[in-house]
């Protein structure tokens, strides 16, 4: 129980993915611009990165380790995680329209998304187990969801100040990542 | 068998495998989508600017598909929009007046006294906040572009700190008219050649201190309009398009030349 504990509080705090591992800046910086498209985006990347977890933890011991093909992963996983995704979203589009309208849009952005191949492969790296995989893979989604939503309000105040023109956009905003990451910084002297 | 081999074919069976399962899945969740909508999304201008309300032209398509919209619900589209649209809807064309959108002031830098000088953010809405804007005239154009901000057709610039609508790329879709703090910005027929450029309330004695090209309710335009289309109401004179016939006296008789027109540029582009 405590390392599951410590899986969840590591994957969040301390090696939050996008401001200490630095996974999924794409996403970070493009859907942060508003509180609630980081909302919806992370509530997306929760349920695929859960899910992918799972299967890439299954497809790893049962498969590849029984063929000796540990060295395939990455493309294995690659492959996995893409169908997945595309699967969630026929299945969501049909049985669940409610929540295709909300988190929908966003599936397509999470079918090459490399935090979602990062915690699949950083799964095997550390010799999980599935159910500490499934555990990892929703924590770090929720460290990335918390990122963004960070981000989106951080995003939300800077729209209202007088940026010096060649700061505007991406520029202001890659340099006020960089500070949360600083600060981020401040969870890694905890030993875990 | 060699490792080549068994990756090969480890390979190939987990691809062939979950080809299968989402060309099934594909088969079991398929969703009937109304091919209306697309041929709809592909007429509209795709600006999503939303001045008919809805949150996109994509929204707007499937909004006119349930029929919630009318056919001509996209403005910045035109007339030629809307007619494509009733025939993919099997719907006869509704009546479409091109509306433009009208700046109406005219208090620009050396008309309209200024109280300070600003320096905040180049934005309506905070200027209003300090002080209601660095213009003496608490209903005119505080020029610092909001208007311009919105405007997904890039119609609107600055000229001389009042927002100036380019008539030929507005589209009448409105999204001006609810970005200006002060609305002072209305949608009139696009080949109305007359308006009255300015929105002050205040009493004529009042409204000349600040400016020089404010309306100071005199009524003569009220007066002298033969159709009966100018009326002076709180403080300031007002067109009813529906009754003017642009004969242009009010512009002739207005003292203080409030009523500005688009004539000369009408000729120049007939």
């Amino acid at each position: 129980m405590t390392k599951i504990l410590l899986i969840m509080l590591g994957a969040i705090l301390v090696e939050n993915f996008i401001f200490s591992r630095f996974f999924g800046i794409c996403p970070f910086l493009g859907v942060s611009e508003k509180p609630d498209t980081a909302v919806g985006m992370g509530f997306a990347v929760m349920f695929v990165m859960t899910l992918s977890s799972a299967a890439t933890s299954l497809v790893y011991d049962y498969l590849l380790v029984r063929f000796d093909l540990e060295y395939l992963s990455t493309i294995v996983f690659i492959v996995i995680i893409a169908s997945l995704v595309q699967f969630i979203e026929m299945f969501l589009k049909k049985l669940l329209p409610s929540l295709y309208s909300a988190v929908g849009i966003y599936l397509p952005l999470i079918t090459t998304n490399c935090a979602v191949l990062g915690a699949a492969l950083l799964n095997i790296e550390e010799g999980r187990g599935f159910l500490e995989s499934v555990v990892f893979g929703f924590s770090a989604a929720a460290g990335f969801t918390l990122a963004l939503v960070i981000f989106a309000g951080v995003r939300a105040r800077m729209r209202e100040n007088n940026i010096p023109k060649s700061f505007r956009g991406s520029p202001i905003a890659l340099i006020a990542a960089g500070l949360i990451a600083m600060a981020f910084a401040g969870f890694s002297g905890i030993s875990l | 068998m060699s490792p080549v081999l068994t990756a090969f074919l480890v390979l190939a069976a987990v691809g062939a495998i979950l080809g299968v399962m989402l060309a099934a899945a594909s088969r079991i969740f398929a969703v009937k989508t109304d091919e209306r909508c697309e041929k709809i999304q592909a007429l509209l201008p795709g600006a999503n600017c939303g001045g008919c309300g809805y949150a996109g032209c994509g929204a707007l398509a499937e909004a006119i598909v349930r029929g919630e919209a009318p056919t001509s619900a996209c403005k910045a589209g035109g007339p030629e929009t809307s007619e494509k649209i009733a025939a993919v809807m099997g719907k006869k064309p509704e009546a479409f007046v091109r509306m433009r959108a009208q700046v109406m002031c005219s208090g620009s830098r050396g008309k309209t006294k200024r109280l300070y000088e600003y320096q905040g953010l180049e934005d309506c809405s905070a200027a209003l906040r300090a002080g209601g804007g660095d213009k003496a005239c608490p209903y005119g154009c505080i020029g610092h572009g909001s208007c311009a901000a919105a405007c997904a057709f890039g119609a609107i610039s600055l000229v001389d700190g009042v927002a100036a609508v380019d008539p030929d790329k507005c589209r009448g879709c409105g999204t001006c008219v609810s970005a200006c703090p002060k609305g002072i910005i209305k949608l009139i027929p696009f080949d109305a050649v007359y308006w009255v450029g300015c929105m002050s309330e205040d009493k004529g004695a009042q409204t000349r201190t600040y400016c020089e090209a404010g309306c100071i309710a005199c009524r003569i335009c009220e007066k002298n309009c033969p159709t009966g289309a100018i009326s002076v109401v709180g403080g300031r004179a007002q067109i009813d398009y529906s009754k003017c016939d642009a004969c242009g006296v009010c512009y002739e008789k207005c003292p203080r030349k409030i009523i500005v027109t688009s004539r000369e540029r009408v000729i120049l582009s007939v």
